[in-house]
């Protein structure tokens, strides 16, 4: 849930990256942080396992600009992908304003896409949200992969609302800036009608 | 990749969740349209009733996060502390601890106390949303701390209540519903 000081003039919001295990949330967060001005944003913290697999989340705050003297954050998170992390998915749910949900495009993750989309469905639902409203981007990820299943499979089963969705390949960057600005925007979007 | 570390710079966020129930007519939950607003007079108020904490406490640090990890207010040596961090780490762990409180058949677990070689931690929760959280070292007790720290909690806790009886009322409206279309593309430009 964003919130506005009046008094610090600065607008928060918060934005998930969901999706199965190993699809790239974490290193769309790492792109992210690596190429952004060394003034916009604060530090990256993963909280992983000694293999570099998320354990509760991965945490990037970044500063947009201003609108209307107001200063823009955003915190972007990520959750564990793996199934067992549930309760830690549905605890970063919590004050969520929007969600980027990263779809690994290879076939053999077709299942786990499904899966977790499903999750966070059934997790919005429980922290409150409707999953048919909350602002939403997906990314089809990993489309370098010779595996990649074809966008419009892909968008057929992981896009059912028609989202704004993007290609990437999150260790070069493709995509991600794209998924970034396609996601805030939707969130201000949500705020200026919230109003 | 860096690991877990610390540092960015100080600012300030959501103090209600409360609203995170909030219903339309159909009964459906639509948090993301009630955003909660900070004024002034309430943050003025929330400010000193920590720079006090921090000086009867004789603490080192003292900060107020909302349980979504957003921070509210810092006090004390904040100079060289990354307190976005922080409230992002503060609001995992109370989220985690308050998940494991349930599994025990417990609500939430409302103190915690971490204590460190040279600087502890103590965190408690003012009202259903907000943590306060106060770092200190060897020149101050725990038992000051905790005695401090209950009456500042109840300021607190009331100063939330007429934030939240406020962003209720009448004529209060988000700043953002006049911002236009070009506004916000004008953030994403280059």
């Amino acid at each position: 849930m964003s919130f506005i000081n009046y008094s610090s003039r600065e607008i928060n919001c918060k934005i998930v990256y969901y999706g199965p295990g190993l699809c790239g949330k974490t290193t769309n967060l790492q792109y992210i942080y690596n190429k952004t001005n060394p003034e916009t944003k604060g530090k990256l913290i993963s909280l992983s396992t000694e293999t570099d697999r998320t354990l509760f989340f991965d945490f990037l705050p970044l500063s947009l600009g201003e609108i209307r003297g107001f200063k823009t954050r955003f915190h972007l998170y990520t959750v564990p992908g793996q199934v067992f992390y549930d309760a830690s998915r549905k605890l970063i749910l919590k004050g969520v304003d929007g969600v980027v949900f990263v779809a690994d495009s290879q076939v053999e993750r077709m299942e786990a896409n499904m899966e977790s989309l499903e999750n966070l469905r059934v997790n919005l639902g429980e922290q409150g949200y409707d999953f048919n409203r909350i602002p939403a981007v997906v990314q089809y990820n990993k489309r370098d992969l010779p595996n990649a299943v074809s966008v419009d499979e892909l968008r057929n089963v992981l896009n059912p609302r028609s989202v704004p969705e993007y290609q990437a390949v999150a260790p070069t960057g493709v995509g991600v800036f794209d998924t970034l600005k396609a996601v805030a925007k939707l969130v201000l979007t949500e705020l200026k009608k919230g109003g | 990749m860096p690991k877990a570390h610390l540092t960015f710079g100080i600012h300030v966020e959501n103090p209600c969740a409360a609203q995170l129930d909030c219903r339309s007519p159909e009964g459906n939950h639509f948090p993301m349209s009630t955003q909660l607003v900070m004024y002034e007079e309430e943050f003025t108020k929330i400010n000193s009733v920590c720079d006090r904490l921090t000086k009867d406490a004789n603490a080192k640090v003292v900060f107020l996060v909302d349980k979504n990890g957003q921070l509210i207010s810092a006090s004390g040596q904040t100079r060289n502390l990354d307190t976005t961090s922080l409230a992002s780490l503060t609001a995992g762990n109370v989220a985690a601890m308050g998940g494991l409180a349930k599994l025990i058949g417990e609500n939430e677990f409302p103190n915690q106390f971490h204590e460190g070689a040279k600087d502890s931690l103590y965190m408690t929760l003012v009202g259903t949303r907000v943590v306060l959280v106060v770092i200190f070292d060897n020149r101050t007790s725990l038992g000051l701390v905790r005695l401090r720290i209950k009456k500042a909690s109840d300021e607190l806790s009331k100063i939330f209540d007429s934030l939240v009886r406020k962003a209720d009322g009448p004529g209060i409206g988000s700043p953002f519903a006049e911002i236009t279309d070009a506004d916000i593309d004008n953030l994403f430009s280059e």
